[in-house]
């Protein structure tokens, strides 16, 4: 599926192609390039990290770097506006939630939990709902661009999480949790970063389900009952936020274990030097 | 899909990828109090429109068998200001002005004669909880047709007793579950639930439905500022559920 990264890159190697004769946008490295390549421990020594777990260095030019261009510009505006919209939603959700803390009768009404001001956004229940309000827009219209995106080009395969996923799960959660050794890099994500971010999609899609049902409960009573009803809307609602709520830490945290190369990837759409072959 | 380039080349893209980021950084000017104020009231009006465009005059909400029903003594009074503003139940009359052929002034009697609504809706509160509630009355409909009002006009204003005021979208207004409340569980409206006669309307949220009406406008122009007593202050003027 061709994008414009691509074509720009075509381009620009016809521009350069003295200058720059190896630039090539072509994916694939032949099997037996690679072999050659392998016989120059000076390159390896040069760049330890790479060599430990792949052959493959650029022997005639050695400045060449490995490059992926991983995130097309939609996911990369997608991903923003979501995650600002996300934190609106969450923040002003909370202040709302303030006002009737209870998932039970108004009367007696029994306070769940006090969430405290500093976490909440609006500074009043009318003030949180004119964010909600506001950026369930935002919100809506990039998750569902998002999912259009995935799914037209195809892009989709590789953070979309399937059953064959299900085999990597426990190396990786090892790996991660309890030190087990380090599985293999076959793909852009692995089957634990597949499970959490296919899972964000599952969230956004039932707080978008569940908000429309809030919102609108007379003008969409077909989809109300599809969740037991209003009232128990509002629960699923909550845990819709309560899976972004675990799923944000995590994703936080191993954006900082993997530093900036893979932070500034999602703002560029390039990863420099990636842990994958393909 | 990996490519092999230059470090300078490398550069160069994403600069350039990152560049066309930038619109995304729009969206911080929600971090300015004074612009996000105008842009979240905006938000807003954009949302009631598109609620107006959603609201299906016909479609009925939904309503509940009596087992259903909460108990009345679980159905909350609610109130902005004095639950029981002392209304004169003897000499109340409800003021009827605006677009309308017959203005001036209609018992309780005159109201009572129109046909009688029973139904069981759900209440639902801006707050977030909701209770399954009994209501009584006349279809406000009906009313509109009695004092012959112009039923193409946009809007039904509505006073009350206790300085509250409302104003809604006629559509909303001349929905079939759209009540003049009398009576609640059977029994006349009591002062706290607001007596003598209500708004009750399970096609929108609880403010909306204002108690111890006092005057009905009807209008095609509401004055900016006055448009309801929670609306004024934040909340959607739609309000419709």
């Amino acid at each position: 599926m061709p994008n414009d990264e691509q074509h720009e890159e075509k381009n620009r190697n016809e521009e350069e192609k003295n200058t720059a004769p190896l630039a090539e946008s072509e994916p694939t490295v032949p099997a037996d390039a690679i072999e050659g390549m392998e016989a120059k421990p000076e390159i390896a020594a040069a760049k330890p990290e790479v060599a430990t777990n792949e052959p493959a260095v650029e022997a005639e030019e050695p400045e060449l770097v490995r490059a992926a261009y991983e995130h097309p510009l939609p996911i990369r505006i997608t991903h923003w506006v979501n995650a600002i919209s996300l934190f609106v939603m969450v923040t002003s959700g909370l202040r709302i939630f303030r006002a009737f803390p209870s998932f039970g009768p108004k009367i007696p009404e029994k306070v769940l939990l006090d969430v405290p001001k500093s976490l909440t956004l609006g500074g009043w229940l009318g003030g949180a709902l004119q964010w909600h309000f506001t950026f369930m827009w935002f919100f809506a219209a990039s998750g569902l661009f998002y999912v259009a995106y995935q799914v037209v080009s195809g892009h989709y395969r590789t953070m979309l999480f399937t059953p064959r996923d299900i085999p990597g799960v426990w190396p990786m959660t090892r790996y991660y949790f309890f030190f087990g050794p380090k599985p293999p890099a076959t793909g852009q994500y692995n089957p634990l970063q597949k499970l959490a971010y296919t899972s964000a999609i599952g969230f956004g899609a039932l707080s978008l389900l569940t908000g429309i049902v809030l919102y609108k409960p007379a003008q969409f009573s077909w989809l109300a009952f599809l969740f037991g009803g209003f009232h128990l809307t509002r629960v699923w609602h909550f845990a819709a936020m309560c899976g972004f709520l675990a799923f944000i830490p995590g994703h936080l945290i191993m954006v900082l274990l993997h530093g900036w190369s893979n932070f500034y990837s999602m703002l560029s759409g390039w990863k420099r030097e990636p842990e994958y072959q393909e | 899909m990996i490519s092999r380039l230059e470090d300078k080349e490398l550069k160069r893209k994403s600069r350039r990828q990152l560049l066309k980021l930038a619109p995304v950084a729009a969206l911080g000017v929600f971090a300015f109090p004074k612009v996000s104020d105008r842009l979240v009231a905006a938000g807003v009006r954009f949302s009631d429109w598109a609620s107006g465009e959603v609201f299906r005059s016909r479609h009925p909400a939904p309503t509940f068998s009596d087992s259903e029903v909460a108990p009345f003594a679980k159905f909350p009074y609610n109130g902005y200001d004095v639950l029981d503003p002392q209304v004169d139940l003897e000499k109340w009359t409800l003021t009827v002005e605006g677009d309308v052929q017959h203005p001036g002034e209609y018992t309780l009697a005159q109201i009572k004669a129109l046909p009688k609504i029973n139904q069981n809706t759900r209440h639902i509160c801006v707050e977030g909880w909701d209770v399954i509630g009994s209501f009584g009355g006349a279809r406000i409909s009906d009313f509109l047709k009695l004092v012959g009002a112009n039923t193409s006009a946009r809007f039904l204003e509505v006073e009350c007793v206790d300085d509250y005021y409302e104003s809604i979208d006629m559509a909303s207004v001349l929905h079939p579950q759209s009540l003049l409340c009398y009576e609640m569980y059977g029994q006349p409206l009591d002062r706290k639930h607001g007596a003598p006669l209500r708004l009750q309307m399970p096609t929108k949220l609880g403010y909306k439905q204002a108690k111890y009406l006092d005057t009905f406008r009807v209008t095609n122009i509401l004055k900016p500022g006055k448009t309801g007593y929670w609306e004024d202050q934040g909340y959607s003027w739609f309000g419709g559920l």
